[in-house]
């Protein structure tokens, strides 16, 4: 039974779908109250680079790409590839963590964080933007640390060989889990950086 | 000893190259893993009856009797959360539905043996958290079980560690739903129907989806309680823009589907035992297996019900009212199918059956009583009062822990190959069912008349139906001692069960008691109806 990929994609998708649960209780919380602050929430919006943002944005589906090619090197029987793929996709994880903590400390440098008094002297609309803007991309980068060990465990398994051509149904889900990391900041970047008014 | 005559032997059986302990608690035999929950949840649900005890002693008289008001804070929570948390939600599909659910299915184990395994592990991990929290920082929680925002956000007692382990047990129950769907699609032998499943298992998958839905949003609702504790967030908190209403939307979200996810498998349990004490094919068993289906979907659009006095619209008050009447629809075909199997049946009334009855004596009235909380005028009377704490009870105990009870005593001759006595059963069912209503149809009363709930005190004229109440608490508890001796007994010392006691006709009964260790020699083959019991013999059911 173990040698059934089939159920153990079924598996796997049934927790990305947890995982998009998890994320859905916060974005409907940014739902409702995008739509009682607009103003405030598209004020909020012009303090975070967009270019910083977008930066991130290119460097995750790049990495995807990455992944996509990690696949298909395996499958098709090239197993140094797939090696070389992942670890781009992992180099992509740390560009993404450095962009990430480089906007957080400058806003924590700024006093926008959390329980701080400069922010809480702002509108409320905006106090609640950035509580929100913490807490989603801060679990967004939690999942990506956990998805590059998860890829950095694989690259190991592929390299010494227990993951190969015959059985890779294990890199094709961390595969999956990284395309959900990625398709989750896909939801993020115009939520917070494009906000119009 | 080779490892193919290993497998000959029951599950039960020493295993000679392991300690006896590593033999169970890293054992990914889905049968030991349900001996495993069984243990676990039993312990605490005989810790959470303790502290329901105490409160309704504390309860006997008005005024302070054995404890102050913050320990009787402390309890109703910790009963609160050890009962739902840690007992009524994985029950029947911890216990049961690892025992059962493969070989109901004709499977050798479930999809992930090893994540089955890590499933119980992260239990009492979270158990444990929860546990630790009781006697650490600021004491125990006592906030009630449903950790209301702003006092969960302010409190000094110890809630954050209490959250963090329900947080832990929710990836348990998420892990075990997702092993239980994958199990059923991918483990089902293609030569049998998804039409001729039984319901048990039918139960189990829509329950698996249910907790798979919804209990991410509990995880990210206590998420964002702890980070307003540590890092004072206030995504809920007025003073920062957040809004309270929105934890009680997010918490029900969950906690009422979460309701189901008591209640389903306690309504598989209860399909599988009529049909088999009846002699009879499950009457409607479209209907019934269509119902569950309904409740899973329905069931997660009704939870604004629990804020009609929170400050939601008129309009939202209408349409969840009219949604809540609209679920109590299914529930009600599930009655009238296992009362018409029961018609004309042959019937033996035979423990396990009569703990069925009262299951759907108890759960009928519970579901009753949900009508006028789901009514919003009526709601408006009995909202916060002792008639919700009544009807809890009648749902979650007499609904979910009755069908458990009833399990208990239909498949544990499976599972140890031995039988309890049925006179001890019968007079076990009785005290309870007994002291079950006087304990809690008292309650009804008393909130009817105005006593608010999670008070520690109250006025003189409660004070007779609260005697009564307590009175009723020491009966249902002698009751419970009185099963728990008498199965304990049983499984030791009883008459052997033989293969098939009741005769039942799905897959489990046909392989010996206790089941050999990997369920089936050869493949199963399915050869009749879950429900055809034509020329099967029922020794210990006559
Ligand atoms: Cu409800």
């Amino acid at each position: 039974m173990q040698n059934d990929s089939v159920g153990s994609r079924l598996g796997m998708w049934l927790f990305l779908f947890t995982e998009l649960m998890l994320f859905g209780g916060l974005f409907l919380l940014y739902a409702v109250y995008s739509n009682r602050y607009p103003a405030e929430f598209s004020r909020a919006s012009k303090e975070l680079s967009t270019i910083m943002g977008s930066l991130n944005t290119v460097v995750l589906l790049t990495s995807s790409l990455f992944v996509v090619l990690a696949v298909a090197g395996i499958r098709n029987n090239k197993p140094r590839h797939t090696v070389a793929f992942l670890l781009a996709t992992i180099a992509c994880a740390g560009i993404f963590l450095g962009v990430k903590s480089v906007e957080w400390s400058e806003k924590y440098h700024h006093g926008l964080f959390p329980n701080t008094p400069t922010l809480l002297a702002k509108p409320k609309g905006e106090i609640v933007f950035f509580n929100l803007y913490f807490t989603i991309t801060g679990l967004h980068a939690i999942h990506i640390i956990i998805g590059a060990i998860v890829l950095g465990i694989i690259t190991w398994s592929v390299y010494s060989g227990k993951t190969s051509s015959n059985d890779y149904v294990s890199l094709e889900n961390s595969g999956l889990y990284w395309h959900l990391v990625d398709l989750i900041w896909i939801y993020i970047f115009p939520l917070f950086y494009l906000v119009v008014p | 000893m080779t490892m193919e005559s290993n497998h000959h032997l029951n599950f039960l059986a020493p295993q000679p190259d392991r300690s006896w302990l590593g033999s169970w608690i890293f054992s990914t035999d889905h049968k030991r893993i349900g001996i495993l929950y069984l243990v676990a949840i039993s312990t605490f649900f005989l810790v959470g009856l303790c502290l329901g005890l105490l409160m309704r002693l504390e309860l006997i008289a008005p005024g302070g009797i054995i404890m102050g008001p913050q320990t009787y804070n402390a309890l109703f929570t910790v009963h609160g959360v050890i009962m739902i948390f840690l007992v009524v939600i994985p029950s029947i599909p911890a216990v049961f539905g690892n025992m059962i659910l493969p070989i109901q299915l004709g499977a050798k184990d479930v999809f992930f043996p090893r994540l089955n395994l890590l499933s119980w592990w992260l239990y009492m991990f979270g158990a444990g958290v929860a546990v630790i929290s009781l006697f650490t920082g600021g004491g125990p929680p006592d906030t009630g079980w449903t950790f209301y925002v702003p006092f969960s956000t302010m409190t000094k007692s110890n809630t954050t560690l209490s959250v963090f382990g329900v947080f832990i047990l929710g990836f348990s129950g998420i892990l075990t739903g997702l092993n239980f769907i994958t199990t059923v699609h991918r483990l089902k032998p293609s030569t049998t129907p998804w039409m001729k499943l039984p319901l048990f298992t039918w139960s189990l998958y829509f329950t698996a989806w249910i907790q798979v839905l919804v209990t991410p949003i509990l995880a990210i609702t206590l998420l964002l309680i702890i980070l307003e504790r540590v890092i004072g967030l206030g995504l809920f908190d007025p003073t920062k823009g957040g809004d309270p209403l929105l934890y009680q939307h997010l918490f029900w979200i969950y906690s009422h589907p979460a309701v189901y996810i008591m209640i389903l498998p306690a309504m598989g349990v209860i399909s599988e035992i009529v049909p088999v004490f009846a002699r009879k094919p499950a009457f409607g068993y479209r209907a019934i297996v269509f119902s569950g289906f309904v409740i899973a979907t329905a069931g997660s659009m009704v939870w604004a019900h629990h804020m009609f006095v929170a400050g939601i619209s008129d309009t939202a008050v209408m349409v969840f009212s009219f949604l809540t009447f609209v679920v109590a629809i299914p529930s009600a075909i599930k009655v009238f199918n296992w009362t018409a199997t029961l018609y004309k049946g042959s019937i033996y009334l035979g423990p396990p059956l009569l703990y069925a009855l009262a299951f759907i004596f108890l759960f009928s009235l519970g579901g009753l009583q949900g009508l006028i909380l789901g009514s919003a005028g009526t709601d408006m009377h009995v909202h916060d009062t002792y008639f919700v704490v009544g009807h809890f009870h009648y749902v979650v105990f007499g609904g979910a822990i009755f069908g458990f009870f009833a399990a208990l005593h239909y498949w544990l001759p499976k599972m140890f190959g031995r039988l309890y006595n049925y006179e001890w059963a019968t007079a076990a069912l009785f005290l309870k069912f007994i002291g079950f209503n006087l304990l809690y149809f008292t309650m009804l009363i008393m909130g009817v008349q105005g006593m608010p709930r999670r008070y520690y005190d109250y006025l003189p004229e409660f004070q007779n139906l609260q005697v009564i109440s307590t009175v009723g608490s020491w009966i249902l508890a002698a009751g419970i001692i009185m099963m728990v001796i008498n199965l304990f007994y049983g499984m030791r010392y009883g008459e052997k069960a033989g293969d098939n006691p009741w005769g039942g006709a799905t897959l489990e009964w046909t392989v010996s008691s206790p089941p050999p260790a990997e369920n089936f020699e050869g493949e199963p083959v399915l050869t009749r109806s879950p429900y055809d019991f034509k020329d099967i013999k029922a020794p210990h059911a006559e």
